[in-house]
C-alpha cells in the first residue's frame, strides 16, 4: 500500500474516526488504576513536615521526641540523606529533596516522617522541633530585582542536563534572584517606534494559578539496597524522572523503573520530577517500600503557574500594517527553577504571536522569589503572553479605526510564511481559522445590548525537543502492542497510538494494546507534554509498525522463495500474485512455531522531517460571546467556539474534547482562578477558596470546529493539539468586555469585583456625572487574616 | 468498632475505627480504590458515593454512618457484564479524560436520574454543578447524562406501569 494513498483521508480505516477510547471501560467502572491506587507488600507512609516561613535558617531540627512516636519507623531531613545527591532540576539544579540550611518558601517540605500508617506518620510531625532564623523573604519581582535585594538562593548551582538541548540557553547562574533570562530580538525596534504611525503600550499582569489536576501528586517508591529503585508516579515524563533518580541515588539507568499508571490530569503540573527523589530517599532510608500521596492543599504548595508582568508596545504604520513590538517579561518564578527556565524561554518566543512583524525586541526574566515554585502550565508561557498581546491588538486596531479581526487579518502570516528567523515557517491556516470563529459568532445575530464579541489568536513553537523512541510487538496470532513511553494522562494517548498501529498494520482496532508506561520496557520518549505525542509518539509508531512490516515483507520472501521486490503489503498481510499471507501465517511459517512476536521499532530525533523546529506551530484560536451584568460585574459566557488546527484529527471527538477542556481551563483564569499571597502566605490554598470552572459555567452555545489541512509533520499530516485553545481566552474576554462596555482591563481574572469597580471608574469619569446605581454592591474587603500552614490531613 | 451495611448489593461487616471516612473505609480496607479523593472538604464531588441512594462525599462522611444502610459505589453499578446506561453514556459520549472525577460525576448523576429520568438541561447544570471536572468542560457529560436519561426514561414508565 502506498503512502499516498494512506495519507488520504478518504481511505482511512481507523484513523479520523472516534473509536471508543481504549481506557473507556476501565475509567467509568472504577477499575482503571492510578498510582495513588498502588498498594505494595511492607508498604510503609511518609507525611512532610512544611516551613511555616517563607525564608529563615534552619538551625537546628530535634527528632528525639517524634521518633519516639508509637509506628513512626524514622524521619528523613536534609541532615541526613548520606550519600545520596540531595539536589536535582533538569533545567537547574537548585531544588532539595528536602530543605537544606534554610527555607525558601512557606509550605517547602523540611522532615519527612515514615511510619506503619498514615496516620501514626501525619501524628509525629508535631513532635519535631525545628529552630528558624527568620531572614528577609523576597515576595514580588520588583523587590528580587532591586540592587540591594536579598537573594533567594546566592548559591551558584550547575546547570541541569538538559542544558545545551532543547531551548534552554545558557544559565545565568543564581548568584542573583535572577533564574533564567531570554532575550529576543529582530530588525531595529527604536527606529521602527520612532517612525511608527500608531503605537499603543500598556502593562498587563496574568495571575499565578494552579493547575487543579484533580489527583494531587503522588508516589510509591521500593528501594533495593542491592541497587534497584522502582517508583510508582502520577509523574507525565517518567523518564525525565529517571534521569533526577538516577542522579540522585547514583545508579545507572538500567537500575531506576519508573511505572506510571493512569494519571488523574496534569495540565503541565505534573511534568518533570516532583515528589519521586523524596519519596525514593524515605524508602532507602527505612529499606521498605514508601507512600507519599500529597492531598490538594500539599499540592497548591508543590507547583503553581508563573504569574507575569508584561510590559509591551506595538506599532503599526499608517496602513494598519504591524511595524514593531517590543516587551519585558518578568515571570514570578518562586522559590526553584523546575521548568520555568523553559516557560521564559518560550513566553519570550511565544510573544511574537502569528502574526509579521519586521521588527521585535523581547526581553524576558524569570525571577526567583520565596513563593511557591512555578513550573509548566498549560501554554507553557503562551497563557501568559497571549493575553497581553491579543488585548493590545484590539487596543491598536480600535486606535487606527479599523475592525479588530479585520486588523488581524491583514497581519497574519500565511501557511508557509516565516515569522521567526530561523524556525520552521508557519504549518497552519490563522486567517482561516479566524474566519472560521468570527462566522460562528456571527451567526448567534445582532448583538444584544450588554454582550461583547471578541475572537483571538495564539501561536506556539510546539512539541519540544524531537526525540521519541517506540516499539511496537507484532504477535504470532495478529495482535500488536505497541510499548509507547508516554503517558496516558487524559488526553487519550492510549486510544490515538492504538488507531494508527491498527491502521497501519492492517488489523482490527480491538487486537492493538497499548501498555502503560513503565522506564524498564520502554524506550525513551522526552516528555508528554508541549501537545506532541500524536505529533511525535504517533508519528514514531506508525514507522515502527512500518519496520515491523518491512520485517515481516523479508520472511514472507524467505518462506516463498521470492524475491522481495516481488511482494506487496495488503491490508494485514503481503501478496504475492494470488497468495495472500497474513502476519500470523509468515510468522507460522518462518520460525516453525507458535507463539512468537516479533519487534518494530523507531528511533525519532531532530533529523529528517523534524531537524527544523519547532515539530509544529500550535495554533490557538477562540471566540467569545459575553454577557455582562453591569450591576454586579458578572461576566457570563454565552458562546464559545474553538477551532482546531490539527492537521488531522486522528481522533476527532477527544480532539474537540481537549478544545474545550484548554478553553474551560482559560475561562477559569480569565474569570475566576488567582492564588493570592498576603505577606508570606498563599491565602486560597484550597479547593474551598480557590475557584475553578463548574458545570454552571459552561456556555449556552457551544461551537468545537477543527480545520484538517493535513498540513503537519505528524502520522497523516496530524499536528498536535489540546494548549492552544486555553492560551486566547483571557484576552477575548477583556476584549469582549471592552465591546460590551467600553472598559479595559488588563489585569486577569475579571472577577466581579474588578470588573465592577471599572465601570464605576469610567462612570465617573463619563463627562456628564451620574448618580450612583442604588443597588451597587460594595466590593468585597480582602480578607487579611493569616493562617497558619495547615498540617496535611490524612487519607486512605 | 464493628458495622454491618449493604456494600454494592451484598452484606458487609467490618471492623472500623470510629474516626475513619467513608472514603478511608472502602479504598483501604475494602480495596475499592473506584472511590476517589480530591479535595477532600466536598467541594469537588470526586469521591461521590452512594447511601441509601442519595450522593454524600465520602471523603468527609464518617464510615459509622452507613451502618444498617445501603452503599453503592462506581465497583457495583454494572450489571455482570452489562454497564449501567449512564456508563455507557460516558463512553459514547467521550464524557472524560482523566476519568479521576469519572466515578464521582456517574454516582451523582445516577442518584439525579433516579429521582428524575426527565430532567432538563438546567437542571442537570443545576444538580452536577457540586462535581467538578478539569479535563472535558463538561459539555460531554451533559450529552452523556442526557443519552442516559432519555434511555431510562421507558424503563422508568414500564417501571410505574407494571407497578414496580
Amino acid at each position: 500500500m502506498s503512502n499516498a494513498k494512506k495519507n488520504d483521508a478518504k481511505n482511512f480505516a481507523v484513523v479520523n474516526h472516534s473509536v471508543p477510547r481504549a481506557d473507556g471501560v476501565a475509567k467509568v467502572t472504577g477499575t482503571a488504576t492510578y498510582a495513588s491506587d498502588i498498594t505494595l507488600e511492607r508498604m510503609a507512609w511518609a507525611k512532610l513536615l512544611r516551613s511555616p516561613f517563607a525564608h529563615a535558617k534552619i538551625l537546628s531540627i530535634d527528632l528525639s521526641e517524634a521518633k519516639r512516636q508509637p509506628g513512626v519507623i524514622d524521619v528523613l531531613t536534609g541532615n541526613n540523606l548520606g550519600p545520596l545527591h540531595p539536589y536535582y532540576g533538569h533545567a537547574v539544579k537548585d531544588h532539595p529533596l528536602l530543605a537544606i540550611g534554610k527555607v525558601r518558601f512557606v509550605g517547602e517540605p523540611v522532615a519527612a516522617v515514615i511510619a506503619e500508617d498514615e496516620l501514626s506518620a501525619q501524628e509525629a510531625l508535631d513532635k519535631i522541633k525545628v529552630d528558624y532564623e527568620e531572614l528577609t523573604p523576597v515576595l514580588d519581582v520588583k523587590t528580587a530585582l532591586a540592587s540591594s535585594a536579598v537573594l533567594v538562593h546566592g548559591t551558584d548551582y550547575i546547570g541541569g542536563a538538559f542544558r545545551g538541548f532543547d531551548d534552554f540557553t545558557d544559565f545565568p547562574g543564581s548568584t542573583k534572584n535572577i533564574c533564567q533570562d531570554v532575550h529576543v530580538e529582530w530588525g531595529d525596534v527604536d527606529a521602527a517606534f520612532a517612525s511608527a504611525a500608531h503605537i499603543v503600550e500598556g502593562e498587563f499582569y496574568f495571575p499565578m494559578v494552579y493547575a487543579y489536576a484533580m489527583e494531587p501528586y503522588v508516589a510509591v517508591a521500593d528501594y533495593d539496597p542491592n541497587g534497584q529503585l522502582t517508583v510508582y508516579s502520577s509523574a507525565q515524563h517518567p523518564f525525565m524522572v529517571r534521569h533526577d533518580l538516577a542522579e540522585v541515588f547514583d545508579l545507572p539507568l538500567n537500575s531506576v523503573r519508573v511505572i506510571v499508571p493512569y494519571v488523574g490530569g496534569g495540565y503541565g503540573s505534573k511534568s518533570y520530577t516532583k515528589i519521586e527523589p523524596l519519596t525514593a530517599a524515605c524508602s532507602w532510608k527505612v529499606s521498605r517500600p514508601v507512600k507519599l500521596q500529597l492531598n490538594v492543599e500539599e499540592a497548591f504548595l508543590t507547583t503553581r503557574s508563573d504569574d507575569a508582568r508584561v510590559y509591551i508596545r506595538t506599532a503599526a504604520d499608517r496602513n494598519g500594517k504591524l511595524v514593531a513590538k517590543q516587551a519585558t517579561i518578568h515571570l514570578n518564578t518562586g522559590a526553584y527553577a523546575e521548568n520555568s527556565p523553559m516557560v521564559c524561554r518560550k513566553a519570550a518566543n511565544r510573544i511574537v504571536g502569528p502574526y509579521r512583524f519586521p521588527n521585535v525586541k523581547i526581553d524576558c526574566l524569570a525571577i526567583y522569589t520565596n513563593t511557591v515554585p512555578a513550573s509548566s502550565y498549560r501554554g507553557l508561557g503562551a497563557a501568559q503572553i497571549t493575553f497581553p498581546v491579543e488585548s493590545q491588538m484590539d487596543e491598536l486596531a480600535l486606535k487606527i479605526g479599523c475592525d479588530p479581526q479585520e486588523f488581524r487579518l491583514r497581519n497574519l502570516a500565511h501557511s508557509g510564511e516565516s515569522i521567526h528567523p530561523g524556525l520552521r515557517p508557519i504549518d497552519a491556516d490563522v486567517p482561516g481559522d479566524i474566519r472560521i470563529a468570527a462566522e460562528a459568532l456571527r451567526s448567534n445575530g445582532p448583538l444584544a445590548s450588554k454582550h461583547g464579541r471578541s475572537v483571538c489568536c495564539s501561536c506556539s513553537d510546539a512539541g519540544a525537543h524531537p526525540v521519541t523512541l517506540a516499539m511496537v510487538q507484532v504477535y504470532a496470532d495478529g495482535s500488536v502492542s505497541v510499548l509507547s513511553g508516554s503517558t496516558e494522562i487524559g488526553q487519550g494517548s492510549h486510544t490515538v497510538l492504538a488507531q494508527i498501529a491498527a491502521e497501519e498494520m492492517g488489523v482490527p482496532l480491538e487486537k492493538v494494546k497499548v501498555l502503560g508506561t513503565d522506564t524498564a520496557v520502554m524506550l525513551f520518549e522526552r516528555s508528554t507534554g508541549a501537545s506532541r505525542t500524536t505529533t511525535l509518539m504517533g508519528r514514531a509508531v506508525m514507522e515502527a509498525c512500518r519496520e515491523a512490516i518491512a520485517q515481516c515483507t523479508t520472511m514472507a520472501a524467505e518462506v516463498l522463495g521470492v524475491p522481495v521486490s516481488e511482494l506487496i503489503e495488503e491490508r494485514g498481510g503481503i501478496r504475492h500474485g494470488k497468495e495472500w499471507l497474513t502476519w500470523p501465517e509468515i510468522m507460522e511459517r518462518y520460525f516453525q512455531m507458535e507463539g512468537c512476536s516479533i519487534i518494530g521499532r523507531a528511533y525519532l530525533r531532530r533529523a529528517g522531517p523534524f531537524k527544523s523546529v519547532p515539530i509544529f506551530w500550535e495554533i490557538g484560536v477562540v471566540g467569545t460571546e459575553i454577557a455582562l451584568d453591569e450591576e454586579t460585574g458578572k461576566i457570563s459566557l454565552d458562546t464559545l467556539v474553538t477551532v482546531g488546527d490539527v492537521g488531522l484529527a486522528i481522533h476527532p471527538a477527544m480532539t474537540e474534547s481537549q478544545d474545550l477542556g484548554a478553553a474551560t481551563m482559560g475561562l477559569g483564569v480569565g474569570l475566576f482562578e488567582e492564588l493570592i499571597y498576603d505577606g508570606q502566605q498563599l491565602m486560597n490554598g484550597t479547593m474551598l477558596e480557590y475557584r475553578v470552572p463548574r458545570f454552571s459555567d459552561l456556555a449556552r452555545r457551544v461551537e468545537l470546529k477543527l480545520v484538517q489541512n493535513q498540513d503537519g509533520v505528524g502520522p497523516y499530516g496530524a499536528k498536535g493539539g489540546g494548549e492552544g485553545s486555553v492560551n486566547p481566552v483571557g484576552a477575548c474576554l477583556a476584549n469582549a468586555l471592552y465591546q460590551a462596555a467600553g472598559v479595559r482591563i488588563r489585569s486577569l481574572p475579571l472577577t466581579p469585583e474588578r470588573v465592577w469597580k471599572a465601570l464605576q471608574e469610567k462612570k465617573a469619569h463619563a463627562p456628564v456625572a451620574k448618580e450612583k446605581s442604588s443597588v451597587a454592591p460594595k466590593p468585597r474587603a480582602r480578607r487579611t487574616r493569616v493562617r497558619k500552614t495547615r498540617a496535611p490531613k490524612r487519607r486512605a | 468498632m464493628k458495622i454491618a451495611f449493604e456494600l454494592n448489593g451484598k452484606p458487609a461487616s467490618l471492623e472500623i475505627e470510629p474516626r475513619e471516612t467513608l472514603a478511608e473505609v472502602l479504598r483501604a480496607r475494602c480495596r475499592l480504590t473506584g472511590v476517589k479523593l480530591s479535595c477532600e472538604s466536598q467541594v469537588c464531588g470526586t469521591c461521590t458515593v452512594l447511601v441509601d441512594d442519595i450522593p454524600v462525599s465520602a471523603c468527609t462522611y464518617l464510615a459509622y454512618e452507613i451502618r444498617d444502610k445501603q452503599v453503592t459505589t462506581i465497583e457495583g453499578l454494572a450489571d455482570g457484564n452489562r454497564l449501567h446506561p449512564l456508563q455507557q453514556a460516558f463512553l459514547d459520549s467521550f464524557a472524560f479524560q482523566c476519568g479521576f472525577c469519572t466515578p464521582g460525576m456517574i454516582l451523582a448523576a445516577k442518584s439525579l436520574l433516579d429521582e428524575n429520568a426527565s430532567v432538563s438541561d438546567e437542571e442537570i447544570i443545576a444538580y452536577m454543578s457540586g462535581n467538578l471536572c478539569r479535563c472535558t468542560g463538561y459539555l460531554g457529560i451533559l450529552k452523556a447524562i442526557r443519552q442516559a436519561a432519555a434511555e431510562l426514561q421507558p424503563h422508568l414508565k414500564q417501571k410505574k406501569r407494571t407497578g414496580e
